[in-house]
């Protein structure tokens, strides 16, 4: 299939602690086409992050492959990884992980300095997506000046600002209160229905239900993959 | 483009902790003035070495008369120079030297109601040459009036002050030397104060005759040296075979005995005491260096911590695309930038302080610019080396690991 976003056969990782050896993902075969909005869910250490960290080239798998928009990562080096997180991948974090210290704008900048475009340019596309998000009036702010919805609606704008094929959220609405977070996820849900491939980490049933399709997963193996229409029959 | 990027954001780092930057870029501002100062004051004290060597005339062998030994024991009776050894010494044939004797005594001098007591040299005209002298006013004397023992007089810079007129009433006029007449034909130019024993502006200069036979009387007869200058330093060996062999002869001393003067060749001195500075200097810039080593630990101290504190913002910038060379590109430049702003501002402090040394101390200071070029170049070296380690670690950091830190 040629519009396959990812694409995993056997992926796997283990953790070496001492004398034992922690299998954190086993054996996991996923596809997700373009333009999904996919949940992943499971309980607490069946593998999530690790997945999304596997997907995201900011790991490295012990075993298995896995093709990016077609192409094989399993095998790139560190800077070729840097690289496509760079330009293919959004990133947006439970903890926001913004500079404390520099501006929204800044911020979503960042990744633009690292693609190498010049300073109008940048500033440019990074107030297009702040105004996406609707934060055109907290350019100047920095994230402690900023409410908790508000930074991660820069994180967001900042995942979004080199028009990734793949955008990933690990528990984006963890740290958020229920209406904060909704607010959140009807931005993701919109980016959705503008083709924006997203790929969603949460614990929350409710939050889940945004999504088109869910993965389960449990000790480090799938164990439930299946779309919204028919969650209500199978559940 | 990309590098200016990182140069910016290194900048804003320090800017961002600017009192912590600020006292680790004061110990290598400390370190490079350190330096500087200390060369500055090495090269002073050479100059210095080689301006005294020049004063006191370049490749000059002092010859004095001394006890007589044989086998190493003195036969008790000592012998003088004699205006006729000086003599002797010069009128060698094929001899390259250039020759004056010299009888001192300190007397007298007078003009009106004022009078000083002064060292008085009787001396030949080439003495003057010997020692690089020049004339502010007037001549010195000649050959002409050491034959006719005339009561002529060439006087030190600093005598007319001391005999309360000016130079140029001096010169023509006639003061007392030890009760006698005698005019001033010159006044010598300033040499300025070389040290206790040698001060050239406060003698006063007559032909040796004169001295011996009109001023000085009977212990005028005894020479206190004989001064020859050599032509350059490669003829210094045979020089001194030349005056160990005429004096030999004059002095009747078969080859084997001891002699009885001593040859001191005032570059020997000199040169040891360029060594001396030399060394000197050295130890000064090895201690200054240290200094400055001790300011790189400093900014590799302060790197680390840089380095473990930001872990979270160098693993954010590596999830949004920064490659390793980027994120050691920034602390390099951090740490460069630090080291390179200290250094300037330890040229500045180095220039302050050798000023500083001149005014108060009165000690002479040379800043070369080899100095400061040396001291830039070198606490630049310190920021990449002290500064490679500490962005080595954060270039090879683990995104996730340093995401997860607290
Ligand atoms: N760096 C690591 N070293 C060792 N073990 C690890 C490491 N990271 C994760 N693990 C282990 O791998 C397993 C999966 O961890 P992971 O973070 O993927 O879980 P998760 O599903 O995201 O859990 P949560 O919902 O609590 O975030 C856990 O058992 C965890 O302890
Ligand atoms: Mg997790």
């Amino acid at each position: 299939m040629s519009d396959l976003i990812i694409r995993t056969e056997g992926l796997t990782k283990d953790y070496v602690l001492g004398a034992e050896t922690v299998h954190a993902l086993r054996d996991v075969d996923l596809q997700i086409e373009q333009g999904e909005f996919v949940a992943m869910m499971g309980p607490s250490g069946s593998g999530k992050s690790t997945f999304m960290n596997l997907i995201g080239c900011l790991d490295t798998p012990t075993a298995g492959e896995y093709w990016l928009n077609g192409a094989p990562v399993s095998e790139l080096s560190d800077d070729q990884l840097a690289r496509i997180r760079n330009r293919e991948i959004g990133f947006v974090f439970q903890t926001f992980n913004l500079l404390p210290r520099a501006t929204a704008l800044h911020n979503v900048e960042l990744p633009l300095i690292y693609a190498g475009v010049g300073a109008k340019e940048r500033r440019k596309r990074a107030e297009a997506k702040l105004d996406l998000v609707g934060l055109m009036d907290r350019m100047g702010h920095r994230p402690p000046e900023l409410s908790g919805g508000e930074r991660q609606r820069v994180a967001v704008a900042r995942a979004l600002v080199n028009n990734p094929a793949l955008l990933l959220a690990d528990e984006p609405t963890g740290n958020l209160d229920s209406v904060t977070g909704a607010e959140i996820m009807r931005a993701l849900v919109d980016l959705n229905a503008d083709g924006q491939t997203i790929v969603l980490v949460t614990h929350e049933h409710d939050i889940a239900e945004y999504a088109q399709r869910q993965v389960h997963l449990r000790d480090g193996f799938i164990e439930k993959d299946f779309m919204k229409e028919h969650a209500g029959v199978d559940a | 483009m990309l590098a200016l990027e990182i140069f910016m954001v290194a900048l804003g780092a320090i800017r961002a902790n600017l009192m912590r930057s600020a006292l680790t870029t004061l110990g290598i501002v400390i370190g490079v003035s350190a330096v500087i100062a200390m060369v500055a004051l090495g090269e002073g004290a050479q100059r210095q070495v080689q301006e005294q060597i020049e004063r006191m005339g370049t490749n000059v062998l002092t010859i004095r008369g001394g006890q007589r030994f044989f086998g190493g024991v003195s036969t008790g009776d000592s012998q003088d120079l004699t205006v006729k050894d000086a003599e002797a010494l010069r009128d060698k044939p094929g001899g390259v030297l250039t020759i004056s004797p010299e009888v001192s005594s300190r007397v007298q001098l007078a003009y009106l109601r004022w009078n000083s007591s002064n060292d008085v040299k009787g001396v030949w005209p080439e003495y003057f040459g010997i020692y690089n002298h020049t004339l502010e006013y007037g001549r010195f004397f000649t050959q002409g009036e050491v034959k006719g023992r005339r009561r002529v007089v060439v006087l030190g810079y600093g005598i007319p002050e001391e005999l309360g007129t000016p130079a140029e009433i001096l010169v023509g006029n006639t003061i007392q030397i030890s009760g006698q007449s005698f005019e001033v034909i010159g006044i010598l130019a300033e040499k300025g104060e070389t040290s206790f024993y040698f001060r050239p502006d406060a003698w006063a200069f007559i032909p040796t005759s004169t001295a011996q036979f009109r001023v000085f009387g009977g212990r005028g007869q005894r020479l206190s040296s004989i001064y020859a200058q050599v032509p350059s330093a490669e003829f210094m060996d045979q020089a001194f075979a030349n005056i160990d062999q005429v004096l030999r002869r004059e002095h009747r001393i078969r080859p084997g005995e001891d002699v009885d003067f001593s040859i001191r060749n005032s570059s020997d001195l000199v040169a040891t005491f360029n060594e001396t500075t030399q060394t000197f200097t050295l130890l000064l810039a090895g201690i200054a260096g240290i200094s400055l080593l001790v300011g790189g630990i400093g900014i590799m101290n302060i790197m680390l911590v840089s380095v473990t504190e930001r872990t979270r913002e160098i693993g954010v910038r590596k999830a949004l695309g920064a490659t390793r060379r980027a994120i050691m590109l920034q602390f390099l430049i951090e740490a460069l930038v630090l080291c390179a702003f200290g250094g300037l501002l330890g040229v500045i402090a180095g220039f302050a302080g050798a000023r500083m040394m001149t005014e108060v101390a009165n000690w002479q200071t040379v800043v070369a610019p080899s100095a400061v070029i040396m001291a830039l170049g070198f606490s630049v070296g310190i920021g990449l080396f002290f500064g490679i380690w500490p962005a080595r670690r954060a270039a090879r950091m683990d995104p996730i690991e340093a995401l997860r830190y607290e």
